[in-house]
């Protein structure tokens, strides 16, 4: 089913990570990705995995459901091996071949690193609503206003974006099931039949969208939406406790690695 | 004679995530050739689960469903030809009318079943007359229609296929009733003229009363009542407990029961209420 696609799925929990404030793990996030391209040697790269493993402990997210969410990114991470392995000089595994020790090296760093990139990221949307995380941003950005940047605007156009996925999946579910109990076949034939095939499934979606689209702007404007200005919000995001010990523990571990990078390790 | 046999039918969606949702537990009926079988039941209750098993657009979690004896889950054959036999109009099928024509739209599964142009000309035309789509309608686009017109083509997609067994789920939500009452003239006359057996999922009990032999009432995901109309809504206790009610005409028949207007309250439709009332009432002249 087109539903299990996790990519930034957010997964409702109770967890310390789940209750942080989303302007907190959005720096985190910010500091983990500095970390991960510091990072250099075997040591340091341990060091990353070891604090990601613990953050996937304390936000109860299991390998299970990070995996499901790399499916995707597979052909990617092994694309980038793969040329790392043959287009890396160095000193060859055996007499002849073009595969050196430093190309096996450099291949799985890479591989680490992406993985390690994409699972911090998935921390971040597992644990954090989209509503939750649009307004983070929306406050992180907010200094960008003066240099008329319409973050407003932006943010409001993501967490509708954000919003609407689930809901065109489903839709998308439901006219597949439709056409299909009419016959229709998305699986067999050649690539053209297969991309004519699509057209029974996109044009109601697009014309469901649009007419969604269009009542959902009556909606708003009779709720006398008028763009960002002197709005107040509902929630006011509030750093706790945690908060700056998560800030702190994070700002410790890009130093941490840092340190460990400056000794070579 | 059995058509279609379910047995021990559970779905549970999303299984093996945190969001896993029981649609349907434990559900085993069986379906005779030319039933006409209404489905009630709350909404969530699992009535719209329980019908997309019927053509294998849903595998079941566990139990099975068997076409004429066979396991419709088999195999990719199996899975494909069951919905040759067995036609499934979804909720709102007006979303998914696509084609430039109506005509085009409405011949777009019996094109999937690879007949021929004359074959499907003349079922384009047949499940047309039989929706209540008029033949002035068919060059249209199916975008520029009216709601009630939307629904017609889109259940007429569906009959073209001349299936054995037609499913509609809530064809009449959003209708006003007199675009309702038409659908299940319909229906009526598809099933009179293809003989074909019929499972309407509805909400309207008076429909249910008038138009279907055989009432199931779903009730969180089980079925909790299967019979006759006259012996389901002799139970307006229990209906009532599960959030459904009588038909109108059985609640005032009730009514006047218990004042001892009526012999019995045993009425489900506007029409014998008329009649019941009526002869009580010459009775009374006497
Ligand atoms: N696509 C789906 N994904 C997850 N849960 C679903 C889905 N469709 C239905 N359900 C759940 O299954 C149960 C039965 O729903 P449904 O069969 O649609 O009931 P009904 O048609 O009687 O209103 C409900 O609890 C509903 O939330
Ligand atoms: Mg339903």
């Amino acid at each position: 089913m087109l539903k299990d696609i996790t990519l930034g799925q957010y997964f409702p929990g109770e967890t310390p990570v789940h209750r942080l404030d989303p302007r907190t793990k959005l720096i985190l996030v910010v500091l983990y990705i500095i970390a991960l391209f510091q990072a250099d040697a075997w040591p340091s790269y341990l060091l990353v995995i070891l604090v990601t493993l613990i953050c996937m402990g304390i936000s109860k997210i299991s390998l299970k459901n990070i995996f499901k969410g790399l499916k995707p990114m597979l052909f990617i991470i092994a694309l980038t091996a793969i040329l790392n392995l043959f287009y890396t000089q160095g000193t060859p595994v055996r007499e002849g071949w073009i595969i050196t020790w430093e190309g096996i090296d450099r291949a799985v760093k890479m591989m680490l690193r992406i993985t390690l990139l994409i699972t911090g990221t998935f921390l971040l949307t597992y644990t954090t609503s989209p509503m939750a995380l649009t307004d983070g941003l929306e406050m992180l950005m907010r200094p960008l206003k003066k240099l008329k940047v319409p973050v407003h605007e932006m943010t409001l156009m993501m967490s509708m974006a954000l919003r609407f996925i689930p809901t065109l999946i489903e839709e998308t579910d439901k006219i597949m099931s439709a056409q299909k109990a009419r016959g229709a076949d998305f699986e067999t034939g050649s690539l053209t039949q297969r991309a004519k095939a699509l057209l029974p499934i996109l044009v109601p979606l697009f014309v469901s969208s649009f007419r969604r689209a269009d009542e959902l702007a009556i909606a708003m404007e009779s709720r006398c939406y008028h763009g960002g200005e002197g709005r107040t919000r509902m929630n006011q995001l509030k750093y706790g406790r945690n908060d700056y010990i998560a800030l702190l523990l994070g700002v410790l571990f890009l130093a941490a690695v840092n340190v460990m990078k400056h000794f070579g390790l | 004679m059995a058509v279609l046999t379910v047995e021990n039918l559970k779905h549970i969606y999303s299984i093996g995530t945190p969001f896993e949702n029981v649609g349907i537990h434990d559900v085993s009926l069986t379906i005779g050739q030319g039933e006409r079988i209404c489905l009630l039941g709350h909404t969530g209750s699992g009535k719209s689960t329980f019908v997309q098993h019927l053509n294998a657009l849903l595998q079941p979690s566990s139990g099975s469903v068997l076409l004429d004896g066979e396991n419709i889950n088999k195999n990719k054959i199996t899975r494909r030809d069951v919905k040759r036999r067995v036609g499934l109009v979804f909720q709102y099928p007006e979303y998914q009318l696509f084609e430039e024509t109506v005509y085009a739209d409405i011949a777009f599964g019996p094109k999937n079943m690879k007949l021929g142009k004359e074959e499907i000309d003349e079922r384009v035309h047949e499940a047309a007359r039989f929706a209540g789509v008029d033949d002035s309608l068919l060059p249209c686009s199916p975008l520029e229609l009216s709601g009630g017109q939307k629904r017609r083509i889109a259940i007429a997609g569906v009959i073209a296929m001349r299936p054995e067994i037609l499913i509609l789920d809530e064809p009449t939500a959003g209708l006003d009733p007199a675009g309702s009452r038409q659908i299940f003239e319909n229906i009526r006359s598809y099933r009179e003229n293809s003989g074909a057996t019929v499972i309407v999922v509805s909400h309207s009990m008076e429909d249910a009363a008038r138009f279907f032999d055989r009432l199931i009432v779903f009730d969180h995901g089980t079925v909790c009542m299967d019979g006759s109309p006259e012996e389901v809504f002799s139970r307006a206790d229990k209906l009532t407990e599960i959030g459904l009610n009588v038909p109108k005409a059985t609640e005032l028949a009730r009514a006047l029961y218990r004042r001892g207007v009526l012999p019995d309250a045993a009425v489900y439709t506007h029409e014998q209420l008329l009649r019941a009332v009526l002869q009580a009432g010459g009775e009374a002249a006497c």
